[in-house]
């Protein structure tokens, strides 16, 4: 009765292939967006910006990295926080060698050169699959963060090792450092991660997101029917690096403002993502943002509500946290191997129906 | 023979020793893989959890005790004076193969049939449950274990290399930590009791023939589930004896859990499916990363130990994809 698509006719190819074909979905995605970016702005404070929305934007965007490269494509990678750090480093060196450039073209730029060391560390992937890969990438993932704290270069010989984000502006308005407005910080996460999540969508629609797809279902047999293996592989490291790249930017800049590799960047903040993708779905781009979202929102409530509420210790609280992170996950292989965005789509087939569902 | 020399040597020794410790976990990667096709993360937690436990035994703590002070508002902690070691080592292998029927039930169960990478991310989610199951039951200090294994250095031996140093040399021994000697007998031991235990007894013979071909061996009347409690369960003792050594050398914590990421270049380098891979793999491992560090890790940094060993798997994955002992991978379309 609500969600339709009989009565939404199409006239021309443009309608037929736009990026959201049904009328409804459309109207909810213009809905989200609005209350995005017409009214959150006007109501965010500090406590929603640094524990919620920008955690939530930074994380959603690495998710979507992931889920391009692990989702899409096959390709377990455990390499996630390393890659982060390469966008972080290479966002800090931009800002600091270029103090007049503008924050939106730093992030990109940081997610290029990304991609061109993803690119280098997906090499291994045309030789080898699986966990076998899983374990190259965790190559990646220790010694980008070793070459980051071991070269000084990287973090301009500062004493303490860490670097620290300078006040950088976008149109006049400071967007990092410890002056920045919420509004501010959350609108630039928000425009890059809206932006890009388009950009994916699109992608993972279109030929190159379906050459991934073949590889990810059978390599062999994508090969036999003329896909090349080798710039669908790598072109998926290359796009999932820049959008981990530009989420490793954000995290260091934007959200945490100064960073040091092994506690940034860890092996934890790899699977942190990882159980993004899977809780959110694998190979959905909805699921990527239900999936940060899921993996942001729940520590912050149970802490909220065992250390806050029950005046439970801390270091209680997450042990416990722990425990029910690690039993969502395998609640959610078994019951639900395609995650939250699965969900997403029985509900709205059983919409489709109702409420005559036979 | 020159210092130089003999610190080479001293420096291999401690490899192969370091490489013993990695190959002790690799083992129970290879035999959960072997029987049922998983990759299980969590072998490196399960140790970290047994020790925990074998500690918390020992010593005589009250499980949960933290959870029970935050709800009631009591002040528990320690039971008693705690219990005999050999008491407490049994008690643990009774909750390792308790733990592995209850993983058996709950989660592999419902997995059956899954690809191989939804499974290994399962066993992600286990590691973490098992992480903070093991923290809430027995707290998340650092805890020292003592199950009456001599350790520190030997002068014995430190004696006896002095002498073959050269005359006047500025030679003062080598440092070898009996522990570590003692681990790569109970290695050793281990290794043996597996190969007897799967070619000499029934039980044995049924793991290798789950491991050969699941369908085959469900047709001639073997239960895959009781196979897979009994592996989970070696798996558990396996996890155990590296918890016990690990913990004995560098205390009960967290980064033990760690060594599970040490394992898989082990593993790649000796192939997922071979019990001598895993020992050969590790102590490759161990010598390489040693001398690496010892010879080039000074020059750009140190700290190699860090990533070393992934990235030798990864140079040696180009060429042989299935590892040095592990069969050959076939694809067909």
């Amino acid at each position: 009765m609500f969600y339709r698509e009989a009565g939404d006719f199409k006239t021309s190819y443009a309608s037929d292939q736009q990026t959201f074909p049904i009328k409804l979905d459309r109207y909810f995605v213009w809905g989200v967006l609005a209350i995005a970016f017409l009214v959150i702005p006007f109501v965010i404070n500090d406590y929603w910006e640094k524990s919620v929305l920008v955690p939530f934007l930074v994380w959603a965007m690495a998710a979507l990295g992931l889920n391009i490269l692990t989702g899409y494509c096959g390709q377990v990678s455990l390499g996630t926080g390393g890659f982060m750090a390469v966008g972080a480093y290479a966002c800090y060196k931009l800002m600091v060698a270029f103090p007049e450039m503008n924050m939106f073209l730093v992030v990109i730029l940081a997610g290029l050169i990304t991609a061109m060391v993803g690119i280098a560390f997906g090499l291994p992937s045309l030789r080898i699959k699986g966990f076998y890969l899983a374990v190259a990438t965790l190559a990646a993932q220790f010694f980008l963060v070793w070459l980051f704290n071991k070269v000084p270069w990287f973090y301009n010989y500062s004493a303490s090792g860490q670097i620290s984000a300078p006040e950088r502006t976008v149109f006049d308005i400071a967007v990092t450092g410890p002056n920045a407005p919420p509004w501010a910080t959350y609108l630039f996460c928000l425009i890059l991660v809206v932006v890009f999540a388009y950009v994916a969508r699109n992608l993972t629609r279109g030929r190159t997101g379906r050459s991934w797809m073949a590889i990810r279902d059978m390599d062999i047999a994508a090969e036999i029917i003329g896909v090349p293996p080798l710039q669908a592989k790598l072109s998926a490291f290359a796009i999932s690096s820049f959008y981990i790249g530009m989420s490793g930017a954000m995290f260091f800049a934007i959200y945490l403002g100064s960073a040091e590799p092994t506690e940034a960047f860890g092996i934890d903040k790899s699977f942190l993502v990882l159980f993004m993708v899977i809780v959110g779905g694998l190979g959905s781009i909805l699921g990527s943002f239900l999936g940060a979202a899921f993996m942001i929102l729940i520590p912050v409530l149970l802490k909220n509500i065992m250390v806050g509420v029950l005046g439970w210790p801390a270091d209680l609280a997450a042990h416990i946290e722990f425990l029910l992170i690690g039993a969502l996950i395998m609640i959610f292989l078994i019951a639900e191997p395609h995650g939250l965005a699965q969900l997403w789509r029985v509900t709205k087939e059983k919409l489709r129906l109702w409420p005559f569902p036979h | 023979m020159s210092p130089d020399f003999l610190n080479l040597i001293e420096v291999i020794l401690n490899g192969l020793m370091a490489g013993i410790m990695y190959a002790l976990v690799a083992l129970g990667f290879v035999l959960i893989f072997k029987a049922s096709g998983i990759f299980n993360y969590a072998q490196g937690v399960m140790a970290l959890f047994a020790a925990l436990t074998l500690v918390g035994f020992q010593t005589g703590q009250v499980p949960f005790a933290h959870l029970i002070n935050a709800i009631f508002g009591t002040n528990v902690h320690h039971w008693g004076d705690g219990m005999n070691t050999f008491l407490a080592i049994l008690l643990t292998m009774g909750v390792m193969i308790l733990f592995a029927w209850l993983v058996e039930r709950f989660v592999l169960k419902h997995l059956v049939n899954q690809e191989p990478i939804i499974l290994f991310m399962a066993t992600i989610g286990l590691a973490f449950f098992m992480e903070g199951f093991g923290d809430l039951m027995w707290g998340a200090d650092i805890k020292n274990m003592d199950v009456g294994l001599p350790s520190g250095g030997s002068f014995w031996w430190e004696d006896v290399t002095k002498t073959w140093a050269a005359e006047g040399a500025e030679y003062y021994g080598m440092y070898i930590d009996v522990l570590d000697v003692w681990a790569a007998g109970i290695a050793i031991l281990l290794v043996i009791a597996l190969t007897l235990f799967s070619q000499y007894t029934k039980t044995g013979r049924a793991l290798r023939a789950v491991a050969d071909d699941h369908q085959a061996a469900l047709t001639v009347g073997i239960s895959l589930r009781s196979i897979w409690v009994v592996v989970w369960s070696i798996a558990g003792f396996v996890a155990l004896v590296a918890g016990i050594m690990w913990g004995s050398k560098s205390g009960v914590q967290f980064s033990l859990s760690l060594i599970a990421l040490k394992a898989l270049p082990v593993l790649i380098l000796g192939g997922f499916t071979s019990i001598p891979g895993a020992i050969i793999g590790g102590l490759i491992i161990g010598v390489g990363e040693k001398l690496f560090e010892y010879t080039i890790g000074g020059m750009i940094g140190g700290a190699t130990e860090n990533w070393f060993a992934y990235v030798l798997a990864l140079f040696f994955l180009m060429f042989r994809p299935q590892g040095l002992f592990g069969e050959r991978i076939i694809e067909r379309v």
